[in-house]
């Protein structure tokens, strides 16, 4: 199409609008020198940054989702990638039931997940902590990287595989020198997402954290006490800051040299 | 013996794909369809006291649940006010993605990365974005107070169904945007053309043609909005007060204070029979729809 529309470009602009002044608040608000949220602005400080340092419970929350981001990132993607292979690489029996059923916890109310695991869990007598909140995560985590990765794995020239094969390199050898460094940018991708997705998450961390809180569910208790809030925007901000980072770095990855290095390897080869 | 099994192993795409598929489905059973079940059987038993559950099997928590008029209300509300959400959601993100779609020339993956950035913040961080919005001293009311429009806080802002959808709207916009994006964009642009050929009228060639072309992403929108939003906690936790309570929040008070962990799973399993009787409604629905229509 060759001509413009403007009006539906500014309707677009608006909608923009929408999606990224509200976010913006919080930190225009941390910088503000005032416990309430409200215009005017009261002036500038960086106190609530400065007060973050101090809180015990803050590094406590962060050290947790940090172990727990880490650990079910990295098995997610695993089990992910295992699974994307399957879906790409192959064509089998039950193909559409298996995807669906990987897919579900992307699709059911995530209250009912958590709520499932929390019975099972307190039912076999374990108790609540970051352990059951990292399985939760783990369960939440695998569609999306899966997701990721099966966008980045199709279309991947699986004759180079069998290659390297029948020039007598083994399965792992196979895996270690000719998929992983392909599968390399999608991976770090769906690791950088997964690790995003579990540090943000609320819902099964509210159920099954027990009293070791999370970074969101510090931010939940301190959010009833409007003394403590100030504080709350500035993690809000710093947060928001680390995850457009990490966010944008996965695109990228996701993005870069797809194609290109297909061809480089052909050429190599 | 083993000669024999490695090489029906190695012809055998449907073993190769379920060895590597293993791992993924062991996940879900063990740590999704199980305990669902367990969820399930629970929600047939009963809470005696605080620590004690009879494990005889009845119907009462469902009797119970349909007959408390709060928790049935709850129930309808959180469908309508899902509704409602998909609804909007769909209806202001669809411009947009028709845009990107059809008059964005250079760049589209950055003007879609960029709609969809703001969703991989933190969702607990974009309710409270709102809270700090529609508060009673919150941004809207100071601004309007300042400015001498009103001249007190309009109180109603927060605390109501209506901040609870604005709310929701907003942070479920990407769901939207993807799917009705990705549909859009799969167009082929030569059926557009052709129908202008033929005369189409702008209008006529949107409903006739473009509109039936991108029903999957509308549809996988509807789906993956409304799903969701039925069971979301925190939006009527923070925003909604008494008025915009959802169902979820009383599943989270059994489940809590409340203490009865068999009506809490009996009210999660109604929740989750009503998801998926209307995702089965939707789908088909749009089967029957894109058959008629083509």
């Amino acid at each position: 199409m060759n001509e413009k529309n403007n009006s539906l470009l500014v309707y677009t602009l608006i909608y923009f609008g929408f999606l990224y002044i509200p976010v913006l608040f919080l930190p225009i608000f941390s910088f503000n020198d005032a416990n309430y949220m409200s215009f005017p602005l009261a002036g500038f400080t960086t106190d609530h940054y400065e007060e973050m340092w101090s809180k015990r419970n803050l590094h406590k929350a962060l050290w947790a989702s940090v172990k727990v981001g880490v650990v079910a990132s990295v098995v997610s993607t695993a089990i992910a990638l295992l699974a994307a292979k399957a879906f790409v690489r192959y064509k089998f029996r039950g193909q559409n039931v298996s995807y669906g059923a990987i897919m579900m916890p992307f699709l059911i109310p995530e209250i009912i997940l958590a709520v499932s695991i929390l019975i099972i869990w307190i039912n076999l007598g374990f108790p609540l902590g970051l352990v059951p909140v990292t399985i939760g995560h783990i369960l939440f985590c695998t569609p999306f990287a899966m997701l990721i990765l099966i966008a980045r794995i199709e279309g991947f020239d699986f004759s180079l595989e069998e290659a390297s094969r029948d020039l007598g390199e083994n399965a792992w050898g196979t895996f270690y020198r000719v998929s992983l460094p392909l599968y390399l940018p999608g991976i770090i991708a769906a690791l950088l997402l997964s690790f995003i997705i579990s540090f943000d998450e609320f819902i099964l961390a509210f159920f099954l954290s027990g009293s070791d809180a999370t970074l969101p569910m510090y931010m939940w208790n301190q959010m009833r006490f409007v003394k403590k809030l100030p504080h709350v925007l500035a993690l809000g901000a710093v947060i928001i800051v680390f995850t457009t980072f990490i966010v944008l770095l996965a695109f990228w990855l996701r993005n870069v040299g797809q194609g290109k290095e297909k061809k480089d390897i052909a050429i190599k080869l | 013996m083993f000669q024999a099994w490695r090489n029906l192993y190695s012809k055998s795409d449907n073993a190769k794909a379920y060895s590597l598929l293993s791992p993924a489905l062991f996940l879900i059973i063990l740590v999704m369809l199980i305990p669902m079940a367990l969820m399930l059987s629970f929600s047939s038993f009963t809470q005696v006291s605080m620590m004690e559950i009879d494990f005889t099997p009845t119907v009462q928590r469902y009797i119970d649940f349909f007959e408390k008029s709060l928790l049935v209300s709850l129930l309808i509300k959180s469908v309508k006010i899902s509704f409602i959400v998909t609804l909007i959601t769909l209806l202001t993100a669809y411009p947009v993605c028709y845009y990107i779609a059809f008059y964005v020339k250079k760049n589209k993956m950055l003007w879609l990365v960029l709609l969809t950035l703001p969703f991989w913040t933190s969702y607990l961080l974009r309710v409270f974005s709102w809270k700090i919005i529609l508060g009673t001293k919150g941004v809207f009311n100071s601004t309007l107070l300042g400015a001498g429009i009103i001249s007190e806080p309009l109180t109603f802002l927060m605390y109501s169904e209506e901040a609870v959808i604005i709310t929701l709207t907003h942070a479920w916009a990407a769901f939207a945007l993807l799917p009705l994006y990705v549909s859009l964009e799969k167009i082929d642009f030569s059926y557009i053309e052709a129908a202008r050929d033929l005369g189409l009228s702008k209008f006529e060639v949107f409903w006739k043609v473009t509109f039936p072309l991108s029903l999957p992403g509308v549809i996988g929108a509807i789906l993956i909005i409304f799903i969701p939003t039925v069971g979301d906690y925190v939006t009527p936790a923070l925003i909604g007060g008494t008025e915009g309570r959802m169902l979820s929040n009383m599943i989270q008070a059994y489940f809590g204070k409340i203490n009865n962990i068999p009506l809490g799973a009996a009210s999660a399993t109604i929740m989750l029979t009503t998801v998926i009787l209307i995702t089965a409604i939707v789908s088909y629905t749009t089967k029957r729809l894109t058959q008629r229509l083509s």
